[in-house]
Formats: C-alpha cells, structure tokens, sequence
C-alpha cells in the first residue's frame, strides 16, 4: 500500500517536472537561439504590463493552440489521425520511468530508490519505447491524406529505423564495460575510479562510443541537423495537416524527447546522478581526504548533478540545432550505413579485445 | 556517381559549381562543426555576459542584441531618407504652395490632386484650396519634391508608420500634410545645417 502510494508520488512528481521543463524549454530554445543570434528573443507577451523576460510566451503558446481550430482532414483517417499525436507523446514520457535521478533515499527505515521503475532490462525498454514514437510519425503522415504528409512520414520511418540500429549498436560497449542493462547499475559502476583517480564515466571509457551515439540519438529524435522529416523551413513534413493541441502535442513530444535524451546522456556517459568522489557518506578524494555529509545532503548534490547535466546537454542540443545546417538525404542515410555503423562495430570490436586484456 | 571535374568547367559554370573539395579533416565532421560550435558559443556566452551585466545595471553602454526593439527604440533615419510628404509653410502659417501643378504634371503615378483658387491677398497669384496625396499609390520617387520651384513640398519627415484600416484615408489632405509632426518622424529642427552651409 504504501509503496504503491510511494511510486505514484514520483510518477506524478516526474511528469509534472517533465512537463513543466518542457515548457520552459520552449522559452529557452527561443531565447536561446536569440542570444545565439544576437537577437533579444520573444519577449512581448505581458500578463498586467509585466514582461519578465518572455517567460508568459509559453503559456501564450498554450493558450493559443487550445483556441485555435482544430481540423481534421475530411479523407483523412479520424482514428489515426487522433491516435497519432498521442503515439508520439507517450513514448518520450514514458522513457523517463527507468532514468534514476538519485541513489536511494532513506527517510527512517523507509528506502525509496529515486527512479520509477528499476528495470532490469532498463537499456532495452527505451530502445522498444524509441522505436514506438516511429508508429506516431508515420500513422501522422499516413492518415492526414496528404502527398507531403505521407512523403514525410516516409522519410522518418526511413530515417528512424536506420538511425535505431545505429543507437542500439553505438550502445553495446558500454553495456560490455558494465556488464549490465539496468541503468541503475550503470549508474553506480560508474561512479567507481578508473587509475584510482577518473571517475569510471561512460565517457571515459567508451569515448568512441559516444561520438557516435550522441549523433544517432539526435537523429533517431529528428532534430536539426537531422530533421528532414519535419523540415518546417523548406520540405513539408508529416505534422502539415495538424492544427490546435493535436500539433501543440508533436510540438511538446520534441520538447520533452530533448530533455529525456539529455537525461539519457547524463545517465548513460557522464555518471547520472553521480558526483566525482561522492558516495554514500560522503566525499572520499583520491588522495585521501574525506568530507563526511548528512544523508540528506548527499541525496541532494546528486540530484542537483543529475539535473545540472540534463539541464548542459539540453542547452547543447538547442546549440546543435541553431548551428548546424540541415543534412541532405542520401548524406544522412550515408552518415548511417557507412559511417555510424561500421564504426559502432568497430566499437565492440574494440571494447571487446580490451576487456579481454584487462 | 560521376566524378565531376570542378576545375575544368566551361567558365560560366566554374562561378556557381565550384566546391571545396573536402578534405580527411572535413569529413570526420566532428572537427568542424565543433569549430561551428565553438563560434555559436562565443556569441552565445558574450551575449548572456552582457544580459546578465545589464540585470545588475553594469556596463550599460554595451548591447547584448544588435537589433532595435522597435516601439521604444527606433532606427535612426538618415536626414536624406525619403519619408511621408509634408507641405511647408510661410512666417505666417499658410501654405508656401502657389498651385503651379508642377508636381502633379512631374508625378509618375498620378497621385497628386490640386484644385487651385485665386489668393484672397491680390499680390499673390493662386493657392491650392485642396492638394491632396494617394499616398497607397506614391512610390516614394521624390519627384515632386525636385518639381517644386518654391521648396512648398518637401519629403524630410522620417515619418515610416503610414498605416491605416481604412483607404479613403490614405488620401492626405492639405491640412494633414501642413500639421506639424510631434515627436518621432518630426523633420530636422537644424535645416539647413550648419555643416552644409559651410
Ligand atoms: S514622391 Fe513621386 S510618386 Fe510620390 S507624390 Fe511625389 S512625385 Fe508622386
Ligand atoms: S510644385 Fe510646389 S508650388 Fe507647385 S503645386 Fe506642387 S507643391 Fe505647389
């Protein structure tokens, strides 16, 4: 009873931060790209004359996509149509649930892990939930009753399930190092040292690794430089025929598809919620000084490392996506085939001969 | 693929084909768009050092964005810019225009309407009792305004807002045209100036 209590408060804890950081990540990928560009950003919408900053823009936005009209094409599929939006929203939340923020808290005798689910097959369930979010583009293309939608959707699904086996196979080293799916466990191996003084990060010792993961999780996300699915600018993607929250929804997916995968990165290559040199009482530094801290302190600089290098891979991926100029097609597929993959088999070829050295 | 030969290409194509060919460097990809990056960041990190530095109301004089924020802050016009047409008045307030119709026979588009009228003064000629300009049909060419023999018409106001919800407004009447203009758009106070007089 009470665990069950305990779980729904973090589900219900989590989501709501998730989607209020998605909200606030549309405000700073705007204001963002225009510090980037030398601009001030949108910064008009006032609630009583006060500004402050820009920050009621998202709730502008919300407000307009709830009045605005919401149409559905008349020989469009009314079914999928509907459904589509949400096959791509679910997935990109749900991924979050095996994505430890914290080591265990103790309250008592009371222990709460601070994840939702602790998987044992963490790494696999989101690849599976990845791949679900293809299901959402590509039903979008294929019920709007569109040439363009359905090109669109085509491109993604093409894209998509390329850039899958580029992820999938960029990630095996790390699950060689470790020797484990479960991301908790990813989590705490690495915060043990390498050389008795490098904290074990996934970074450090699967570098190749994440060269090449980093790319295929941007694509596998559709974001700039990889986003010809969409292509707002130019091409028309597969969201056209959408208006009002059934697009406000594709639109919020992305958002909180970049905080989940900058979650990922966090988690999987730089340590997650690890601190270099915390443990569980304290800090122990390699050269042999400690610094003993309350429980309750521990538990708090973890989470605030956690999200401090989600917060650093989101402001990188908006970086990424108002500097870098759009991929061609048949170079995207190119950069896949004959770059990511032979190069993430290499990998494991690699990581394989050394974990047999050492 | 065919290997295109971008050197040896007729001359008219050698401007718009020619490409770089890349090289080892440039297609590891990762060197380069770091370097993008890294360009990115510099404006980014500048940027937000000044915004943040503005927050606590230091170096003031420095902008953290090149571009205006138009309502409250407007572009300076040049004193040559050509905006809306204002009609130019004697010492005592009455329009300088003698209804010559030089500028509405010099006027490409047509837009310039006078109805003349003897002057009620007899040593002068004529007056306009209505000059009016189309002004959704002006093109800006400043003819007018070198037409005119008396300096009457002149087109130094900067004012850039000529909007309106309704047509029939945007044909300027003679008393709109002689307003004085308040605030921003109003013509230069120092006319001539000094600098050219020299
Ligand atoms: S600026 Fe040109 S078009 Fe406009 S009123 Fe004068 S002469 Fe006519
Ligand atoms: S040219 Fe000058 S004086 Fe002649 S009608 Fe036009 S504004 Fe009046």
């Amino acid at each position: 009873m009470l665990e069950t209590a305990i779980t729904l408060a973090k589900i219900w804890g989590v989501l709501i931060t998730l989607v209020g950081l998605a909200a606030i990540m549309t405000w700073v990928e705007r204001k963002q790209s225009a510090v980037m560009q030398d601009r001030l950003g949108a910064n008009r919408a006032d609630v009583f004359g006060i500004r402050l900053i820009g920050l009621f823009q998202p709730m502008a936005d919300g407000l307009k996509m709830f009045w605005k009209e919401d149409f559905i094409p008349p020989r469009g599929d009314k079914f999928l149509h509907t459904l589509a939006p949400i096959l791509a929203f679910f997935p990109a939340l749900v991924i979050f649930a095996v994505i430890p923020f914290g080591d265990v808290l103790r309250i008592g005798s009371l222990e709460i892990p601070l994840q939702i689910a602790d998987l044992n097959v963490g790494y696999l369930f989101i690849l599976a939930f990845g791949g679900l979010t293809i299901y959402g583009t590509v039903i979008a293309g294929w019920s709007s009753n569109n040439k363009f939608s359905l090109l669109g959707g085509l491109r993604a699904a093409a894209q998509m399930i390329s850039y899958e086996v580029c992820v999938g196979l960029s990630l095996v080293g790390l699950i060689m190092v470790f020797g484990t799916l479960e991301l908790d466990a990813i989590v705490r191996g690495q915060n043990e040292l390498l050389f008795g003084f490098l904290p074990k990060w996934g970074i450090f010792v699967q570098p190749l690794g994440f060269l090449l993961f980093f790319p295929a999780v941007i694509a596998e996300t559709k974001r700039v430089p990889f986003d010809l699915p969409e292509g707002e600018s130019e091409i028309i993607g597969y969201y056209t025929e959408y208006s009002g929250m059934r697009f406000g929804l594709f639109y919020f997916a992305e958002f909180i598809e970049i905080i989940v995968m900058a979650a990922l990165f966090g988690t999987l290559y730089f340590g997650g919620y690890n601190v270099p040199y915390l443990y569980a009482e304290g800090f122990r530094f390699p050269w042999g000084a400690e610094w003993n801290l309350p429980h309750l302190v521990v538990v708090f600089l973890q989470i605030g490392s956690f999200f401090i290098k989600m917060a650093f891979f989101c402001w990188l991926q908006v970086l990424i996506r108002w500097t870098l100029p759009r991929f061609r097609y048949d170079q995207l597929m190119k950069l896949c085939w004959t770059g990511i993959l032979p190069l993430a088999v290499l990998n494991i070829i690699l990581t394989g001969l050394v974990l047999m050295v050492v | 693929m065919p290997k295109v030969d971008y050197k040896n290409l007729p001359v008219n194509y050698q401007t718009s084909v020619q490409k770089a060919e890349m090289g080892l460097w440039e297609k590891i990809y990762y060197p380069e768009v770091i370097r993008g990056l890294w360009i990115t960041t510099g404006h980014f990190m500048r940027n937000m050092t000044v915004h943040t530095l503005h927050l606590f109301g230091l170096a003031k004089d420095k902008r953290g964005a090149v571009t205006y924020q138009y309502p409250e802050e407007r572009r300076p016009i040049h004193r040559r810019y050509r905006g809306r047409h204002r009609l130019t008045k004697k010492d005592d307030g009455s329009e300088r225009c003698t209804a010559c119709m030089l500028c509405e026979t010099i006027c490409p588009t047509n837009c310039i309407y006078i109805v003349p009228e003897e002057h009620p003064d007899p040593t002068v000629e004529k007056h306009p009792a209505r000059y009016e300009i189309d002004i959704l049909r002006c093109c800006f060419c400043g003819y007018c305004v070198e037409a005119c023999p008396c300096d009457a018409i002149r087109m130094d106001t900067s004012v850039v807002e000529i909007a309106n919800w309704d047509r029939t407004k945007m044909v300027f009447k003679k008393e709109y045209l002689m307003a004085d203009i308040e605030g921003p758009g109003a013509p230069p106070k120092d006319d001539p100036p000094e600098w050219w007089l020299k």
